[in-house]
């Protein structure tokens, strides 16, 4: 408390310095406003209008300096022939780079990957959490450990969780197969089969993150008023009714918000297939048949070295995540219109 | 009135707070940067008067572990040596680039592996440092192939040879015994020797007998490394030309990978994956083609129960498969520190030493006089003598020809051609396609 007044004091008689009086001593409230008032005055009127811009500035310096930046810079680059041997030495070549992908056959097929793998995991993700967050919804029996236990795979890291299924998923020595034995049914080789290896670094996704969707669903649905399902309740309606014809409308913009959060995550799918395909993984498999997008660039840009090809290659992605917003912005209008 | 002051003041305080931090960063940032900031405690050297030397490298180089850092901090009072280390190669070589480009963020000392050692001798000779003219250094040490590989076309070289990767065999006694095949390691020797067909011919008696659950080898891909890795010209002729589409080292080496995985002699697996791992601790193959860095691994990875069972024989034709070199960046810190220690690391007695302790084997001929190396038993693999055996091996080795994309073009045929006809059951004709597609990828500028 004494440090606290010492301050204000100081800050007090420091205020006066710039009035030209700071030698007298203080007899402010006598002078009524004088000049030191109009600048206090001032000072308070820009402190109110301008100090907010300077708290929020910060995270604008950094957005501009590892966000902005980089990203313009990307792009430039995605415009010359660059090495990483050789950065500084950077050739134009203008759409070279882009014109250069679309008779790729590599970064088609890491394109198909990415939506397929993309739907393999956000469709069952989102259903499952739904299902969860509705029956989460219900009166438990420590309600809180179970929502706790729901977030524990999201709060795991991708590459110790990977690494688990990459056990549970091995082909001669895997957990899976070994139950899949048990039950009468061949060995899998889950990382050489096509659709086996996208199924199984699928279901890595639905693991990690169903949980924390369904968090979110959940807290969408303690919002709903309890009346609702008092009066379908009093119409006679079953849980499943109420679910389907009170719950899924309320939440309909939640839904929509998981479903870009989700379409964003898949887009950028990098840490599972990367771990699961172990040593060289960023290939994504002997065919890629499981390289994404996001490895594709890997590989261009640190492993083949071409750094103006792996910046078109984001930039691609990057393109393609605007289309995706604009989709939805599409869909979430007419939605609202149709409500 | 004073309220609002106060307020004033303190944030005041915050906003400074947030600038110093700013300043901070940058300040890091930029001592990251350049020699010239370290130069506060007089010339390179930290307030105590010690030279700090760095070295980077990847995976593990050993001379930590041998004790070579601290003999080295004995010699020389005034040096404190720091090692940072990245575990894999296709992490550290990347970052290795930027930081060259950049000209800052680089260890006194920077490793590089063999498959980048063109690259690093062709386009970016100008930033390391000469060291065929350092105090101490006499070429003739060196494998005459091994000093060749980290000089450049004026004759400038950019790193000093540290280990090499001459190729033995090593194989399961309990199970050759089972399957009808001689154990003593001479023997095995023999049954292959000059020709890789006789290795290939040998899986096929193996298979006759094999125990329950075994395969010869663990993969195509590992019969198609030890065999490329004997011929001097493999993806690129002496001139710099890429031949990789139909050199005949590749034909002969995919030939024989081939037979292997159709012949059903492999075990299908991807080498440094866990599935192979599982393999070495299950016993599942009975031979693998071994580099001197390859025996700690199948001591780890099989560990107490393969000892003694796993031995160590010639392999058919001597070969060269991995080894790395030092060498010290222009922007390094305390350059010719750093020269010292680099050539006193890689001089025969260090190398011999290091052997002892880690099994590397050195690229200097004159060690394998050496007690250390002449005398060498390895206990896990029944006392076999691997000094005599690699050093043998090593003398054999012709010069490697090694290019620019040697890493991406090797990988190609690996982990994409054969491993699609040893694990997804593709015809060789298509995983020859798609290895070739792969590569014009790859190497396409």
């Amino acid at each position: 408390m004494t440090t606290t007044a010492t301050a204000a004091q100081d800050a007090g008689a420091g205020d006066e310095g710039p009035g030209g009086e700071g030698g007298t001593p203080r007899r402010g409230p006598d002078r009524g406003p004088g000049r030191a008032g109009r600048v206090r005055g001032r000072l308070h009127r820009w402190d109110v209008r301008y100090s907010p811009y300077a708290f929020v500035a910060p995270f604008f310096l950094f957005f501009a300096a590892f966000g902005l930046f980089p990203l313009l810079y990307t792009g430039w680059a995605s415009l010359h022939r660059v090495e990483l041997a050789a950065p500084d030495d950077m050739r134009w070549v203008g759409l070279r780079n882009y014109t250069r992908l679309l008779d790729d056959d590599f970064f088609w097929n890491a394109l198909g990957n990415t939506f397929t793998i993309g739907v393999l995991s956000t469709v069952p993700q989102l259903l499952m959490a739904l299902g969860l967050a509705h029956l989460l919804h219900y009166r438990l029996r420590a309600a809180n450990f179970w929502r706790v236990a729901l977030l524990t795979p999201y709060a795991t890291s991708v590459a110790a969780a990977t690494l688990v299924f990459v056990l549970l998923y091995g082909r001669d020595y895997g957990m899976v197969n070994w139950a899949l034995g048990a039950v009468g049914i061949d060995p899998v080789d889950w990382q050489s089969g096509t659709w086996t290896s996208r199924f199984a670094v699928s279901s890595i996704v639905i693991w990690r993150w169903t949980g924390y969707n369904a968090l979110i669903y959940l807290a969408a649905m303690r919002a709903v008023p309890d009346d609702r399902y008092e009066a379908a309740a009093l119409d006679g309606a079953s849980r499943w009714q109420q679910f389907r014809h009170v719950t899924v409308p309320a939440l309909r913009p939640t839904i929509l918000f998981t479903i870009v959060v989700s379409t964003i995550g898949a887009t950028q799918l990098f840490g599972e297939p990367l771990l699961f395909g172990g040593a060289g993984g960023q290939k994504g498999g002997a065919s890629h048949q499981f390289q994404t997008l996001g490895l594709y660039l890997y590989e261009q840009g640190w492993f083949f070295f071409h750094l103006g090809r792996a910046c078109a290659v984001a930039w691609t992605m990057f393109l393609i995540l605007l289309l995706i917003a604009a989709v939805n912005a599409t869909v979430a209008r007419r939605l609202r219109a149709s409500h | 009135m004073r309220g609002s002051t106060c307020t004033y003041r303190r944030r005041a305080v915050v906003l400074g707070a947030f600038a110093a931090l700013g300043a901070h960063l940058l300040g890091g940032c930029a001592r990251d940067d350049g020699p010239a900031a370290s130069g506060t405690g007089g010339a390179g050297s930290d307030g105590s008067g010690k030279t700090t030397i760095t070295i980077g490298t990847f995976g593990v180089f050993g001379y930590k572990q041998a004790g070579l850092y601290a003999e080295y901090e004995r010699l020389h009072p005034d040096v404190t040596i720091k090692e940072s280390v990245i575990e894999r190669n296709d992490a550290y070589y990347p970052q290795l680039l930027t930081h060259l480009a950049a000209g800052g963020g680089l260890a006194d000392i920077q490793a590089v592996e063999v498959a980048n050692i063109n690259e690093v001798a062709t386009t970016l000779s100008g930033k390391f440092e000469d060291l065929s003219k350092a105090a101490g250094v006499r070429r003739s040490d060196w494998l005459d192939w091994k000093w060749q590989q980290a000089t450049d076309r004026k004759g400038r070289t950019v790193g000093l040879g540290t280990d090499i990767g001459p190729i033995a065999m090593c194989y399961r006694k309990d199970l050759f015994k089972k399957a009808g095949l001689p154990t003593d390691r001479e023997a095995v020797g023999r049954l292959w020797a000059g020709d890789w067909q006789k290795y290939i011919d040998t899986g096929k008696a193996y298979k006759k007998r094999a125990p329950a659950g075994t395969v010869f080898t663990d993969s195509a891909a590992g019969v198609y490394n030890a065999s490329i890795h004997a011929y001097p010209e493999r993806y690129y002729d002496r001139r710099g030309k890429p031949i990789y589409a139909k050199s005949p080292a590749v034909k002969a080496s995919w030939d024989l990978a081939v037979q292997a995985a159709r012949g059903g002699l492999t075990a299908r697996l991807k080498q440094f994956e866990k599935p192979w791992d599982q393999a070495y601790a299950n016993g599942r193959f009975a031979t693998v083609a071994c580099p001197p860095w390859m025996l700690g691994y199948i001591k780890e990875k099989a560990g107490e129960a393969g000892r003694n069972k796993w031995d160590v024989a010639a392999a058919p034709r001597p070969a060269n498969w991995g080894g790395s070199f030092i060498g010290v960046p222009k922007a390094a810190r305390h350059k010719a520190a750093a020269v010292s220690l680099a050539v006193w690391l890689t001089a025969p007695a260090q190398q011999a030493k290091l052997f002892d302790r880690q099994a590397s084997i050195p690229s200097t001929p004159s060690s394998y006089d050496m007690p250390q190396v002449r005398n060498a038993r390895h206990p896990y693999f029944g006392g076999a003598p691997t000094g005599r055996i690699f050093a043998a091996a090593a003398k054999g080795i012709p010069t490697l020809v090694i290019g620019p994309d040697e890493q991406q073009i090797g990988t190609a045929f690996t982990d994409i051609g054969l491993l699609q006809i040893d694990q997804q059951g593709r015809s060789p004709r298509e995983a020859w396609k798609a290895t070739q597609k792969e590569i014009e990828n790859a190497v396409d500028e």
